[in-house]
């Protein structure tokens, strides 16, 4: 791979054109452009071989559901969605990342969202996957990511009464208190 | 005494019964409506029949399921959090308690996803000692769940009959690994230990004499007039349905979508082996069970196609900096000392990234979404984890149906508690 990415940029492309992977994804990221314009979308990567898509929570919901009625495509199935929490990005601490999964032409798509922690709120899914419920569940129990519409908006894994996120980053594992167990080489 | 004067008391009775019920609870559904008198039933969280830790709180009206509230969470172990302190050696004995049924599926699954961050490529000889494992391991999770829906149908002796078969085969992993239930099997960069004669004969021996006992299991149940009237039109889901819920795995098949990740997009050389997906049609309870069973057939013929093309060579990767070198050489070789120390402390070098590897699990799409930031331990580690994505459709699959039934659709769904809830 690395001997791959010293060759000149033209030379990749037409590697590129000759991988099938990445011809799918060229396809995808070209339909999700014409569909939604391509200012819905930055950070376009394809890390490991999957596109991967930044957009805003204001679009997510619009391009979740034309996806989902795309007929190209077809990227209808939700494999899965989870929260992040990234404490040192100023005004996008929290962050959602979907993955669809088109069982047709099998491309997979991952779309990211983030938002400051101030204000966690996203738009639910629920109106458009019925599995989206208990995956909206779990982001709010561990990381208290808000999901305005969805119908039964409680703690999925934890108890009731908790009243800490405890996937957020500020929740170490080890007890922060403990002197006789500083711990300088394992653990964050 | 009359006909009427004995209406006119029960009437009475309820009327007194409502009355003390609008007093205890005004919302009361027997307070608002004269014939509709529903119970709360507590099905679980310790219940024999749901074979884990979880509880349904459901309405009854009468013998029928009005609605249900799944609780779960009960072995909540926050595998995610975890991870995120361990080294990514150390998080295999975690996806070991997740479907613990077949854990090695699991280990495997989470060995390929870190290979893949690290760009090892492992050889051919260790990806078909990996295909049996994980083949052995499906095995062991269909029978299991097809054994207990015989038993909560009333039929026990199957389970009895082919729980010495998964006896068998954790004899298998025994020789293979030395452990049973939660295997830690292999490494990063291939298996941990070359298969022994003994394991390779233990599997030869099995091979030759399951056939015979999975063909009686299917002679008991398959045609068998009892079990087709207590599973056939029970807790079905349309393939739509399952698709928007989420289903993978033998579920979604049974409902006649023929999604396998080890054919959609293989792994560990799957794309050698000449096998079948079975579908079913219209996704109930009878459905799933001839699905898992075909399944069952299949593996044995994967692990038989394996087995006979089973490739001399190394069973792990030549990569000194993520495999631990022979115990011998740490003592005598300066390089393997330190590689040692450095696997063991954690000190690999890894890249910055994020990955998705999803692998067939016993229950469908076992999914592992990695990012690292360069660290010794994931930044964050997602599980995709089939159980808990299908069984939020329980509730609308046994709705309308009578208590049994709901038992046996959940003992069909196969929803293994660690699996849940992580």
């Amino acid at each position: 791979m690395a001997e791959q990415n010293e060759e000149s940029p033209a030379a990749q492309e037409t590697a590129a054109a000759l991988d099938p992977a990445a011809q799918k994804n060229a396809q995808l990221l070209a339909l999700l452009h014409r569909l939604f314009g391509a200012d819905a979308f930055t950070d376009v990567e394809e890390p490991y071989g999957m596109l991967t898509v930044t957009t805003t929570r204001e679009r997510i919901h619009d391009i979740l559901a034309g996806l989902q009625q795309d007929q190209e495509l077809q990227l209808n199935f939700l494999t899965t969605m989870c929260g992040m929490h990234w404490p040192e990005r100023e005004g996008e601490e929290l962050g959602m990342v979907y993955m669809l999964h088109s069982l047709v032409h099998n491309i997979r798509l991952r779309l990211k969202i983030f938002f400051p922690i101030a204000d966690p709120v996203v738009p639910t899914m629920t109106d458009i996957y019925a599995t989206a419920n208990w995956m909206e569940r779990e982001a709010y129990d561990y990381f208290g990511i808000l999901f305005p519409g969805h119908p039964n908006l409680i703690r999925i894994l934890n108890v009731e009464d908790m009243d800490y996120y405890p996937m957020r980053k500020e929740y170490a594992l080890e007890d922060g208190t403990r002197e006789d167990k500083t711990d300088l080489f394992f653990g964050r | 005494m009359a006909v009427n004067d004995t209406l006119e008391g029960t009437h009475k009775i309820i009327e007194s019964a409502k009355e003390q019920d609008a007093r205890i609870n005004p919302m009361h559904p027997a307070v608002n409506d004269f014939n509709q008198e529903l119970t709360t039933l507590n099905l679980g969280p310790t219940h024999p029949a749901t074979h884990g830790i979880f509880q349904n709180i459901l309405q009854m009206d009468g013998e029928r399921i009005i609605s249900g509230v799944p609780t779960i969470g009960y072995i909540h172990r926050a595998f995610e959090k975890i991870a995120e302190r361990r080294p990514f050696y150390q998080i295999t004995p975690l996806t070991d308690r997740m479907n613990y049924c077949s854990s090695p599926i699991n280990n495997m699954g989470w060995h390929m996803t870190v290979e893949k961050l690290l760009g090892v490529t492992v050889p051919t000889r260790a990806q078909y000692m990996r295909v049996i494992v994980m083949e052995l391991a499906r095995i062991t999770d269909h029978l299991i769940c097809n054994s207990i829906l015989g038993v909560d149908t009333g039929a026990f002796t199957g389970f009895l009959y082919v729980f010495q078969e998964r006896e068998k085969v954790y004899e298998i992993y025994e020789e293979i690994c030395g452990a049973r239930l939660t295997t830690n099997m292999g490494r990063v960069g291939g298996m941990e230990r070359d298969f022994t004669p003994v394991a390779l004969q233990k599997l030869r021996d099995w091979l030759k004499t399951f056939p015979a006992v999975m063909r009686e299991f299917e002679k008991m149940f398959n045609r068998n007039r009892i079990f087709m009237d207590r599973t056939q039109n029970v807790g079905g889901i349309t393939a739509e349905k399952a698709l928007n819920y989420g289903f993978t795995g033998p579920n979604l098949r049974a409902a006649g979508v023929d999604y396998d990740v080890r054919v959609m997009n293989p792994y560990s050389s799957y794309q050698d082996f000449d096998f079948e997906i079975p579908v079913g049609t219209n996704g109930d309870t009878y459905d799933r069970f001839l699905v898992r069973n075909e399944e069952i057939w299949q593996s044995l013929r994967i692990i038989n196609q394996a087995l006979e093309n089973l490739p001399e060579g190394p069973f792990h990767a030549d990569a000194p900096h993520y495999y631990l070198p022979p115990k011998q050489a740490v003592y005598q070789n300066m390089e393997a000392l330190i590689y040692h120390f450095k696997i063991i402390m954690g000190e690999i070098e890894a890249p910055v990234g994020e990955v998705y590897h999803s692998v067939e699990g016993g229950n469908g799409e076992l999914g592992f979404y990695l990012v690292s930031d360069g660290g010794r331990t994931p930044y964050r580690l997602h599980f995709r984890r089939p159980c808990f994505i299908y069984y939020q459709a329980y509730p609308e699959m046994v709705v309308g149906s009578t208590l049994s039934d709901a038992i046996v659709t959940l003992s069909s769904m196969n929803v293994i508690a660690g699996e849940l809830d992580a």
